[in-house]
């Protein structure tokens, strides 16, 4: 039987939650014993190849191109896990939530203290993503499976979680994992 | 602080003595004068009536009809109730936007004429319907509303508005306005001939003891809408302890589609006057409160001076009917645009001077009300039935009407029928015989009660109107087949979430969550389990909520669900692939498309994958 496949992303999230997969140091080669990965930063194969079994979501989402990346996500995964805060709750990134886009953009492009910018052109490549009108956490686009919380989550939080969902077992993890103070 | 401000509030704090239960009197009062309750104001009503600012502001932010910030000498609010809005509020509001260069809830940079709306004035007969003022606009289309705006602007006198005169006492020199009172059907109760005092004569006659008896007999139950048993209320009241009992008369007739006691009040003041003095011999009490809705001030008038007319005739004041130690006055109380106070602990608070809020029960009213006192709360149809009652006698009354609901009902009639107005007819009528009545043979639904009562369809017309069976407290609303049920429905949960004082979550947060729900199935992407969820919150928010608004504000959904679910399921897709359905990309993306001058490489994709199952 072939081994179940994982595909992971990170949408707009700062990668500090795939840095966090990857602090599970030489697990990884256990990890890679259990499964394949399937799309994902870390192999940096593109698009899907097949049925996955699970989807590690970091970030939520803020662009055109991020909802697009989740549907395929659960279109592609048994089971879709938001990892960390950004992919809960929008995390960091929905701090410009309150502001209307338009002056998000303004300032960030026009105003800003720090902009040099003679054209006073907001970018608008087709190439570019289009910013939504706030950064919507996983949930709030598609059905997601369980959430672990953690800015990021740790290393171990993620391990047992994977593991426990690859052995078909239920994710109980031990209090040490859930408590961040 | 101005002089001019100073003066209108000391002016209006003494008027009420300084009494700080007298709040409602002295901040409409000050936002007659000035146009707001400015918090200047609010800080020197505070100190005038040694009470806390707070206390001055909750009332201030409560009320529609009340305004922290400054508004225009004229205030045009037009009806946006779902009625109105069918005869075409909407583009009459447009054109009162368009004609005076600004949008709804603005004023005009002179400062002098604001824009808003309101949920039902009570003229749904006449509709679309607009208060300037305290002055009715009544029948209104765009051209009118255009040339109604220019009037205003060139004389600022909204009363030179008033053309042709109502019918009726609507055209008497203290009222002078332009309603209609559409009476199509007068009955044996409340619209028949009525010689002042004649059944005062006869309660005074009788024992106190006596006239709860008849009206025990009589069988009359509460005609507001819960229909809650009349002699049994003042049976509770008379047995309560405490020597200073009151009545109050509820006239904030504000269950959308609700018109009669407008034309009760306009037409048959004295019966319902009488009413409540009979009230007052039956259950001991020295005071009588009116409490009349904001939107009916143009009736103020004609009101006192039917007061005073009974006061000079004897038949209020002391020692009434030459019966030593019968000392029973009534005040008129004017509301200040809240739906909530027509619940009668609201409405307490509301005489109370407080914010509209609902109050716990127990006590019930009838136990503890008005400043604590036992009070007993009727409607104003009630208290005519009761005058009548005794005028008549209770055999004659309870004869009249059906088996289990006695006497007659005045219906008020609004919609897609030829013949809207007011009906009084006996209880027992069937609803197509109704319908037959007032012209409505096209009918495809019936909203019978109001909002918070049930919409029913044409498998429910051989239903009769009484209690055992379709009840209501006066409001049938009539739509014709080509009307579309969800957004009936939907205006009506708009209207709750407006209306609903905030105190009780289920109420507060159930509403919005109706409306979330509604709007994303009448949006297309409502999924079968949608039902079921709103079923299930519209039974907490029945269950779990705090008085009768937000215990009846899930009927509009769970009604239309039950006597229309072939509507809904024709707008219900299949479940998605795990997409939340809320979830709107391209309302979304939007506000980037419009910046960016290009549509987004996904724009349409939500769709096309829904479809695509």
């Amino acid at each position: 039987m072939s081994k179940p496949k994982v595909a992971t992303t990170s949408m707009c999230g700062c990668f500090g939650c795939h840095m966090s997969i990857l602090d599970i140091d030489d697990r990884i080669l256990k990890l890679v014993e259990l499964i394949e990965f399937d799309k994902s930063p870390i192999n940096d194969i593109k698009s899907f190849t097949g049925r996955c079994a699970i989807g590690l979501l970091e970030g939520g989402v803020a662009n055109d191109e991020n909802y697009h990346v989740l549907k395929a996500f659960r279109e592609n995964c048994d089971i879709l896990i938001s990892v960390g805060e950004c992919a809960k709750n929008g995390g960091v990134p929905a701090l410009r939530n309150p502001i209307p886009l338009q002056e998000c953009l303004e300032e960030a492009y026009l105003r800003g203290p720090t902009v040099y910018n003679p054209l006073q052109v907001i970018p608008n490549d087709v190439e570019i993503p289009l910013l939504l009108d706030k950064v919507y956490p996983c949930h709030e686009v598609v059905k997601i499976d369980y959430h672990l919380a953690g800015c990021p989550p740790s290393a171990d939080t993620i391990w047992e979680t994977l593991v426990a969902l690859l052995s078909g077992k239920p994710v109980a993890l031990p209090y040490s994992l859930l408590k961040y103070d | 602080m101005s002089e001019a401000l100073s003066t209108v509030v000391k002016e209006a704090c003494t008027a009420a003595d300084r009494d700080p239960t007298r709040l409602m009197d002295i901040v409409n009062q000050v936002q007659r004068k000035l146009g707001q309750v400015s918090p200047t104001a609010m800080d020197l009503i505070a100190s005038e009536l040694g009470c806390q600012r707070v206390e001055v502001e909750s009332v201030v932010s409560f009320y529609a009809f009340l305004s922290a910030e400054p508004q225009g000498k004229i205030v045009i609010r037009v009806c946006n109730d779902v009625i109105d809005r069918l005869e075409g509020a909407d583009a009459v509001l447009d054109a009162f936007a368009d004609a005076l260069g600004i949008r709804v809830g603005e004023t005009t940079p002179d400062g002098r004429i604001t824009l808003m709306t309101t949920p039902c004035v009570g003229m749904s007969d006449q509709a679309p319907a607009a208060l300037i003022n305290s002055h009715v606009l009544v029948d209104l289309d765009p051209s009118k509303a255009r040339h109604i705006a220019l009037q205003l602007k060139a004389s600022g006198d909204p009363h030179r508005l008033v053309t042709k005169l109502g019918d009726g006492n609507n055209a008497h020199e203290l009222v002078q306005s332009m309603v209609h009172n559409n009476i199509h059907q007068t009955g044996p109760v409340v619209f028949a001939e009525f010689a002042m005092g004649s059944a005062l004569r006869k309660a005074l006659s009788m024992t106190p003891q006596e006239v709860i008896r008849d009206v025990k007999t009589s069988r009359i139950r509460g005609r507001g809408g819960a229909g809650f048993p009349t002699g049994m209320k003042w049976d509770f009241a008379r047995a309560a302890p405490g020597d200073r009992k009151v009545v109050i008369c509820n006239a904030d007739e504000g269950e959308p589609g609700t018109f009669k006691d407008r034309v009760i009040l306009t037409e048959r003041a004295s019966l319902m006057f009488e009413g409540m003095t009979i009230a007052g011999y039956a259950i001991g009490a020295d005071l009588g409160i009116l409490y009349l809705r904001a939107e009916y001030l143009y009736l103020r008038a004609l009101l006192e001076s039917i007061l005073d007319e009974r006061r000079a005739a004897g038949l209020l004041g002391k020692g009434i009917g030459g019966k030593a130690g019968f000392d029973f006055d009534i005040r008129i109380q004017m509301g200040g645009g809240a739906y909530v106070c027509g619940e009668e602990t609201a409405l307490i608070s509301s005489c109370e001077g407080k914010r509209g809020d609902p109050k716990n029960r127990p006590p019930f009213p009838a136990q503890k009300g008005y400043l604590g006192r036992p009070s007993v709360v009727n409607n104003v149809e009630t208290f005519c039935c009761v005058a009548r009652v005794l005028e008549q006698g209770a055999g004659w009354f309870a004869q009249l009407g059906s088996k289990g609901t006695s006497g007659t009902k005045v219906l008020s009639v609004s919609g897609d029928c030829k013949r809207p107005g007011v009906y009084e007819l006996e209880f027992g009528i069937t609803l197509a015989a109704l319908l037959k009545l007032v012209g409505a043979e096209d009918a495809g639904a019936v909203q019978v009660g109001g909002p918070s009562g049930q919409l029913v369809g044409p498998a429910s017309f051989e239903r009769t109107i009484c209690y055992d069976d379709l009840a209501t407290g006066g409001s049938i609303m009539v739509f014709n087949r080509s009307r579309d049920i969800l957004g009936i429905a939907r205006g009506f949960v708009e209207f709750f979430c407006e209306e609903s004082c905030g105190y009780c979550t289920p109420c507060r947060v159930g509403n919005e969550l109706l409306k979330e729900r509604l709007d994303t199935i009448i949006a297309g992407r409502g999924e079968p389990s949608d039902l079921a969820y709103l079923e299930e919150l519209g039974a907490i928010m029945k269950l779990a909520s705090r008085c009768g608004l937000g215990q009846t504000s899930a009927n509009p959904v769970l009604t239309t669900i039950k006597h229309f679910r072939p509507e809904y399921e024709a707008r219900l897709r299949a479940p998605q692939r795990g997409e939340q359905r809320r979830f709107d990309f391209n309302a979304a993306v939007a506000g980037a498309e419009r910046i960016a001058g290009h549509q987004s490489v996904q724009h349409g994709a939500h769709e096309e994958h829904g479809t695509a199952e």
